[in-house]
């Protein structure tokens, strides 16, 4: 009975919403694009937050960076001038953070450098890594074939190198890299083994957002090559001369990164305390950057709260208008229909019967603007990601919710003309020209 | 048996600080499967009168019993169930809602009894073959000449097979064809057993009812009997009220 009744008066509703078609369709588009709008900005908001909670838990969330920075330039370099400068992380400092910090499981120290490799007759830029045999404990790699350095390797300084699957793929392409040598400035390295890619683990600064743009496909190189730290040292010396403009400065820098992973998330604030104070102690200049994953997390999770708030923010005012002028056009469908209500009434129509049926006109009109807006908004992020390469991601709760709101608006604002329409007097109903 | 009856009922409305009395102290019966017209100059109350017998209106004060009921002092729910369930309203602009076809029109007062849909239909059906209409059933109202559409109206009255049918002008916006048409219609009803009280300013058309109540400043002027239709029955209650001048 129920059904009957309510398929009869959304097929009614149908009829009297598209005799009025225009009208429906102008009224529902505050409601579509208030809909699409949220739809599209969460979905844009969810693929950046995630894409960068991504790249954040790739530097482990248990891990504290020590990275070195160039210190702001103390003595004016004129012309002409040849100049050395040593700055950045040292040895020394790995070792004590080693010896320090309570509770510390590894210290992962790291070169790194970007480099021409060679194999046979194919070149690429690549980076360069020189690390230690435990670095696998502190970033996201995984062994696909063969193995990661040794503890033999870093002793004997040996010629041995691990690629990363990019390499592989686009050095190698079809041979097979396992014993093969590639040759970076003047060296052979034997490839001992192959690791996943994890893309970019170099921050370029604080902020989460550089780290995005940091991606190993903008900087045109093609992955990662490991060596041990003591042979990287070996062959590249530890000097980097730079010529920036006509200047010669020459650089020496022992390490660019210590990465000192502890046991857990609750250690992280001590850590970050003691590494700064041990670091304050040794260095006069402000030659490093402390990054702590987890901070960064954090921050990119209040980022998105604040980012949701506003757009909820602007959900609702949008939702507001939308059921406003849903509610207006109601009002004058209403007043339009005043005949037919008092027909309505006179053949035994109850008040809540044309409360149903103008409230399910209502809900009729502001569910079809949702589903429009939802259709729109999964569109739009769909181009998005199709055109500017940028992550979106869809969540069907939203889908969900933007529906159910939808329907909520139409309840809210369908209530005042239907209880308007009920409660006009049937004789003069039906008076009403 | 009387089917209607309504005693000592008083209407009035209240403009500003007016009283201004449509209907006073009336006294009247209809007999069940009666053809009563109720006549009398503009503003005498005819529509009052009609409004409060089809439940649209509730009395000032005076009581109206409808078959066994007293719906005097009912809710507006209760006043809504039985003008669906005891009523059929015939209006002088046929009233028939623009977006629904013939048969959906029919259906309004089934719908809203709770007829199922498939009894409703055939029903409607049933309804509209007998008012010549069949060939019509997906037309929509605009589509329909006048003449037509009154008689969807007509069979829309009958769906919940009331106790009365109400008509307000009925032939008031239609040519003289339709309207012989409509009251050859009309007769048949009567003459199936159905009650009607029609409403009208022609005297052609009151010639046909039973019984004129012709009425006058809200009151009951005379009642006059028109012996042609259903000379087997005897009136029973044939007390005229006191006519005041
Ligand atoms: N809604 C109303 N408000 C005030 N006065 C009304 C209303 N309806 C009817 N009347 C008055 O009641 C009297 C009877 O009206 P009505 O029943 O419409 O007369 P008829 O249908 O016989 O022309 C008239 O004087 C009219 O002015
Ligand atoms: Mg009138």
């Amino acid at each position: 009975m129920f059904w009957f009744r309510l398929k009869r008066t959304v097929k009614l509703g149908g009829k009297s919403l598209w005799m009025h078609r225009l009208r429906s369709t102008l009224t529902t588009l505050g409601i579509v694009f208030g809909v699409c709008s949220v739809i599209a900005m969460l979905a844009i908001g969810q693929g950046a937050s995630q894409e960068a909670q991504a790249a954040i838990a790739k530097l482990g969330s248990t891990n504290v960076i020590v990275k070195t920075v160039k210190p702001p330039a103390t003595q004016t370099i004129t012309a002409e001038t040849e100049s050395l400068s040593q700055y950045g992380l040292t040895y020394d400092d790995a070792e004590s953070f080693r010896e320090t910090i309570p509770n510390v499981q590894v210290v992962v120290p790291l070169f790194r450098m970007t480099e021409q490799a060679w194999y046979r007759m194919r070149k690429a830029q690549m980076d360069i890594v020189g690390t230690v045999p435990w670095y696998p404990e502190v970033a996201p790699v995984h062994l696909l074939r063969g193995r990661f350095l040794t503890a033999q390797d870093m002793e004997y300084r040996r010629n041995v190198c691990v690629v990363d699957e990019q390499v592989a793929d686009q050095l190698f392409i079809v041979d097979d890299p396992l014993g093969r040598d590639i040759k970076v400035k003047g060296a052979y390295y034997q490839v001992v083994g192959v690791v996943t890619s994890i893309g970019a683990t170099s921050l370029g600064s604080e902020d989460a957002a550089n780290m995005i743009a940091s991606d190993t496909h903008a900087s045109g190189l093609i992955g990662n090559v490991y060596i041990c730290l003591t042979t990287f040292k070996n062959i590249f010396g530890e000097t980097q001369v730079q010529y920036p403009g006509t200047t010669r400065t020459t650089e020496r820098v022992e390490l660019q990164e210590v990465t000192v992973k502890v046991g857990s998330i609750d250690q992280i604030p001590i850590t970050q305390q003691i590494l700064e104070s041990i670091l304050d102690r040794t260095h006069t200049k402000k030659d490093y950057q402390v990054v702590v994953p987890f901070e960064l997390l954090r921050q990119a999770r209040k980022s998105k709260r604040i980012y949701t708030i506003v757009l909820s923010s602007i959900a609702a005012i949008s939702l507001l208008v939308g059921g406003i002028g849903i509610m207006n056009i109601m009002l004058a469908s209403v007043s339009e229909r005043t005949r037919e209500i008092g027909i309505r009434r006179a053949m035994g129509a109850k008040r809540r019967d044309i409360i149903f049926q103008f409230l399910s006109e209502t809900v009729m009109l502001t569910l079809s603007g949702g589903l429009l807006g939802i259709i729109i908004g999964i569109l739009i992020p769909y181009f998005v990601t199709h055109y500017s390469n940028m992550p979106t991601v869809v969540t069907p709760l939203s889908l969900i919710l933007a529906f159910g709101i939808s329907g909520a608006v139409g309840i809210i604002f369908g209530l005042y003309p239907a209880y308007r329409a009920a409660h006009m007097d049937p004789i003069e109903s039906l008076r009403h020209e | 048996m009387a089917i209607v009856s309504i005693e000592k009922l008083c209407k009035e409305y209240q403009l500003g600080t007016f009283t201004v009395p449509a209907l006073r102290d009336m006294d009247l019966t209809f007999e069940e499967g009666e053809y009563a017209a109720i006549m009398g100059p503009s503003g005498s109350g005819k529509s009052t009168l009609l409004n409060v017998l089809g439940c649209l209106d509730r009395p000032t004060s005076g009581r109206y019993f409808l078959g066994d009921r007293d719906v005097s002092n009912l809710s507006d729910d209760e006043l809504s169930y039985i003008r669906g369930q005891r009523i059929g309203f015939i209006f002088q602009s046929y009233n028939l809602i623009p977006q629904l076809n013939i048969i959906e029109n029919i259906e309004v007062p089934m719908f809203y009894q709770g007829w199922p849909e498939g009894k409703s239909e055939q029903k409607a059906r049933q309804l509209a073959d007998m008012v010549g209409l069949s060939d019509r059933l997906k037309h929509r109202p605009f589509e329909l000449s006048g003449g037509q559409q009154q008689r969807v109206a007509i069979a829309r009255a009958l769906a919940n097979d009331p106790l009365i049918i109400l008509a307000d002008e009925p032939t008031g916006n239609l040519d003289t064809e339709s309207g012989k048409d409509i009251l050859k219609l009309l007769n048949s009803l009567c003459e199936q057993g159905k009650t009607l009280i029609v409403v009208t300013h022609d005297a052609g058309v009151g010639q046909r009812a039973e019984r004129i109540i012709h009425l006058l400043d809200g009151r009951i002027e005379r009642i006059e009997k028109n012996g042609r239709h259903r000379p087997e029955k005897v009136e029973t209650h044939a007390q005229i009220p006191p006519v005041e001048t």
